[in-house]
């Protein structure tokens, strides 16, 4: 446990990816199994254990320190686990050297529910130093954030030798608990470990945005076309195991098992083959929105009248595996045919391809990622988010390699609001007033009222960000804990230029609308308040669909 | 404030009885000042009465002609004011730093200045001054603030010299104070080698020399830049984040900081290494003392009143917080926006 606290203290403070895969490599290196192959669980994600709740957490520090202080130092700290790591008084006694890490997870997955795990942690906190218990509380409170992805913590292992993180990726679904033989591997102590998975997880083939003057050199007979679908990237995979039955499984585009989630599709994957394609909530043969399909996502399981109502279904795309054959070496052209008739066997109610477009050249397809209409996507446009480009040549090669596809997305959308709030930032955040909520404009019952409609931090120059936090500063009209209000009305206020991707229906908020993916674009010195764009205009946005919900 | 023999005017805490002022914050006539930093010592007064390193530091800062007058008390020494018995004692925070203790017929205010409870080597230890009325700072007056001892600090530090000899070590550190304390704490801890130091550093270095506290062979950055590879650099806070830092190629950037204790804050300042040496004294140090002067009445000032003042009505004790605006950070006292903020 020391050791694993002393790398996340490590890893917390390290700013760059290149330092945090020294790190991480330099740990795997030095610490001996099992230990590293929990650390390797934890920071993959593959281990997840009940976690602490945060109201358990501030009952057992209620126990332990003054409330008043307590409340005091949280609103000055701003996190959680922080203030309690750091707030825990040391007890008298001889201090007890906490257990290794494996026994803490142990221990943590057999303790029962409720008093029995609190008073386990206490016990541990006691034992401890403020990195152990820091590091501690953020791995049973499950908020890792020392940035560090599954993908990286992966790379790590992999330069232990002279892997790569694809192959590690590849064997890491047949793999388990503590991954003695992985070590081995890649520090080539041992051959390839051989698992007996059917159905491994194949890293994905990713493409690049298209950036400014990328058409100018590429020659539309090259490359196939067809919708950016906004639904989730998945991997379909099924073949036929050892013991007789068959292995059916559903990869995020991280290589995350997803299928307990979705037994409506997984269940009858009676083929042998990977396929590559989007998931989404398809209803009569029309693509819904993000938003029906996020219903379904980060479910452990799923109720009988959401699967009713949220039908899920793959819209194909590549054909990566078939009876056993790796297809991935073949030209995306060759695939594409081979995926079309494998899909027309199949007949599988829940699986149909992305069509290719048909377009002449890449004007007609710059238009039709707002207007999808226009190449015959009108009836899917609440799902479409842009249009892909891919070489017809090209391999399937998994990363991102370079002028192979392309995204290219609808333009953001844009509003101009009106600051309402400001909150001053938690953990990473936590100097600056660093989160905005801003609105627009409604008729109330007492005429014009704003009402907020989303919440940023991100976006903003440093000089920006200065200005607003002076603003803030200056015209606070009330406080609420870490939040305050700042003046906002048709005279007095500042106007945001905010972007994002799209709008869900939502009856969290008081608008009824939620956006994705916000972020401030500038600050609209030239507008008044008044100025500011309407809750109307935002509500013709929405998606058909989602607009009588 | 009947209790005390002091009252808080625009200019601070003033003695009316001798009509002078503590660590005023705009000029007076007459003022007796804790300590050189700049929130408590400031140019331009009548007259200045002060321990004789306070005084030299304001003349290093401030040139010559910093106050009409000035007037050196020894430790201990007593002088009458206007029937207001006064004496300063040593308050353990910075060279020269010193506690005010006023007498009025037996009644004993004293006002603490900034202070700690952890040993340094660059200045006199804090000595616990009995009194009826304590006035003390709360710049860590959070439970969450416990200092560790500045030498395990240093052995990090040293460590991550020896995990990293071609780096650069650029520790962010505080003119007065901070520096010098970091510097000798090394010597401490037997690192002999030549340590860098930043133009800003070296007066006040300088200073801590002549007045007698050891720090061993210091040279100029200057110009030198990559040849520091492997050798400790030592600069003010703010430039770490800055352009001068880049000479150095890629330096491991450690900042010696209290606030450091806050991994955030730590991390939004750019520090790598954040090293938890602090000049204040942290919770457990404040409290303690508050105890030990046996004072019943308590004033909390300059810092996190709210708590310190809670915690003394639970020891049964009469505390208020001061609000003495204008001390520490400009935007009240709410968080340290930089390292050169409150220390």
């Amino acid at each position: 446990m020391l050791r694993f606290s002393a790398l996340l203290d490590r890893l917390s403070s390290e700013p760059g990816r290149n330092g945090k895969l020294a790190l991480l490599t330099e740990y795997f290196r030095t610490t001996p199994d099992p230990a590293r192959g929990y650390a390797l669980a934890i920071l993959t994600g593959a281990l997840r254990f009940r976690r602490v709740r945060p109201a358990v957490l501030r009952a057992l520090v209620a126990g332990r320190v003054d409330p008043v202080l307590f409340e005091l130092s949280y609103d000055f700290i701003g996190d959680l686990s922080e203030t309690v790591a750091l707030i825990w008084p040391a007890p008298e006694a001889a201090e007890r050297e906490p257990p290794p890490l494996p026994e803490v997870i142990r221990q943590l997955a057999d303790a029962p529910r409720g008093a029995a795990a609190a008073e386990l942690l206490a016990g541990w906190l006691d034992g401890l130093d403020e990195t152990g218990r820091w590091a501690l509380l953020k791995l049973v409170t499950g908020g890792l954030r020392v940035g560090v992805s599954a993908r990286l913590a992966k790379t790590a292992v992999a330069r232990l030798g002279t892997l790569s993180a694809d192959e590690i990726d590849e064997i890491w679904h047949g793999l388990s608990l503590p991954y003695e033989s992985l070590f081995a591997w890649a520090q080539g102590r041992a051959e390839r470990p051989v698992t007996d998975d059917p159905v491994p997880f194949r890293p994905p083939m990713l493409a690049h945005p298209l950036g400014e003057g990328d058409l100018s050199g590429l020659d539309p007979a090259d490359f196939a076309a067809e919708w950016k679908w906004d639904g989730i990237r998945v991997q379909a995979a099924a073949a036929p195991a050892a013991d007789g039955g068959t292995r059916q499984r559903l990869y995020s585009r991280g290589g995350e098992d997803i299928s307990a989630a979705f037994p409506d599709l997984v269940g009858s994957f009676d083929f042998e083959a990977v396929l590559d394609g989007e998931l989404l909530v398809v209803i009569e043969g029309e693509a819904r929105s993000f938003s029906m399909l996020q219903q379904r996502l980060n479910r452990k399981t799923v109720s009988a009248r959401l699967l009713k109502s949220h039908p899920a279904a793959i819209r194909a795309y590549d054909l990566l595996s078939l009876e056993g054959e790796d297809l991935r070496p073949l030209p995306f052209g060759r695939r594409r045919a081979l995926l079309e008739r494998f899909v027309r066997q199949i007949a599988h109610p829940r699986i149909d391809l992305s069509p290719l477009l048909p377009f002449g050249d890449f004007a007609a397809l710059e238009a039709a990622r707002s207007d999808p209409g226009l190449l015959h996507g009108g009836r899917d446009a609440a799902a479409i988010e842009g249009v892909m480009l891919k070489r017809r040549a090209a391999p399937y090669l998994p990363g991102r390699p370079k002028g192979e596809w392309y995204k290219w997305k609808r333009d953001p959308y844009r509003v101009d609001a009106v600051l309402m709030y400001a909150q001053r930032g938690r953990g990473q955040h936590s100097s600056f007033s660093s989160d905005y909520s801003f609105g627009v404009w409604r008729e109330g019952p007492e005429g014009a009222e704003l009402v907020p409609v989303g919440k940023a931090c991100l976006g903003l120059t440093d000089d920006a960000l200065a200005e607003i936090d002076q603003f803030v500063r200056a015209h606070t009209v009330n406080r609420f804990g870490p939040v305050r209000e700042v003046a906002h009305d048709t005279e007095t206020g500042l106007v945001l230029e905010i972007a994002f991707e799209g709008l869900n229906r939502s009856s969290r908020h008081k608008s009824g609308i939620a956006m994705r993916f916000p972020r401030l674009v500038c600050l609209r010195r030239d507008k008044r308040p008044q100025e500011a764009d309407r809750l109307e205009t935002l509500l013709a946005l929405l998606p058909a669909s989602d607009r009588s919900a | 404030m009947s209790e005390s023999h002091l009252q808080l005017a625009r200019a601070g805490l003033y003695c009316p009885s001798g009509g002078f002022y503590i660590d005023p914050l705009r000029p007076v006539e007459r003022a007796i000042i804790t300590h050189g930093h700049a929130d408590h010592a400031r140019a331009g007064h009548g007259a200045v009465l002060a321990s004789a390193e306070t005084l030299a530091i304001m003349a290093a800062r401030y040139g010559p002609a910093f106050a009409g007058r000035t007037e050196v008390l020894a430790p201990g020494e007593r002088l009458s004011i206007g029937g207001v018995g006064v004496s300063l004692h040593p308050a353990g925070h910075v060279l020269g730093s010193m506690q005010v203790r006023l007498d009025v017929a037996g009644r004993v205010t004293v006002v603490s200045g900034d202070y700690k409870r952890q040993p340094d080597p660059t200045c006199a230890p804090f000595e616990c001054v009995p009194c009826d009325v304590f006035i003390t700072e709360a710049t860590f007056g959070l439970p969450v603030f416990r200092h560790p001892p500045a030498r395990a600090e240093i052995d990090r530090l040293l460590a991550s010299l020896a995990l990293f000899p071609d780096r650069t070590h650029l520790v962010g550190a505080y003119a007065l104070g901070k520096a010098q304390r970091v510097i000798a704490e090394l010597r401490g801890a037997g690192y002999d080698r030549p340590i860098y130091l930043h133009g800003a550093l070296e007066p006040l270095c300088a200073l801590y020399a002549a007045h007698g506290v050891a720090l061993g062979p210091l040279e100029s950055v200057g110009d030198k830049g990559r040849e520091l590879a492997g050798e400790i650099v030592l600069c003010p806070p703010g430039q770490l984040a800055d352009r001068w830092a880049r000479r150095f190629g890629d330096p491991v950037c450690a900042a010696a900081s209290g606030w450091m204790r806050v991994r955030a804050w730590a991390r939004q300042r750019g520090a790598e290494l954040p090293l938890v040496i602090s000049d204040h004294a942290d919770w457990d140090g404040l409290c303690a003392t508050i105890t030990e002067t046996g004072a019943r009445t308590v004033w909390v000032t300059h810092g996190a009143e709210d708590a310190l003042v809670h915690w003394c009505g639970k020891q049964g004790l009469n505390a208020r917080p001061l609000n003495r605006i204008g001390y520490g950070d400009e935007n009240g006292i709410e968080r340290p926006d930089t390292l050169s903020g409150p220390r």
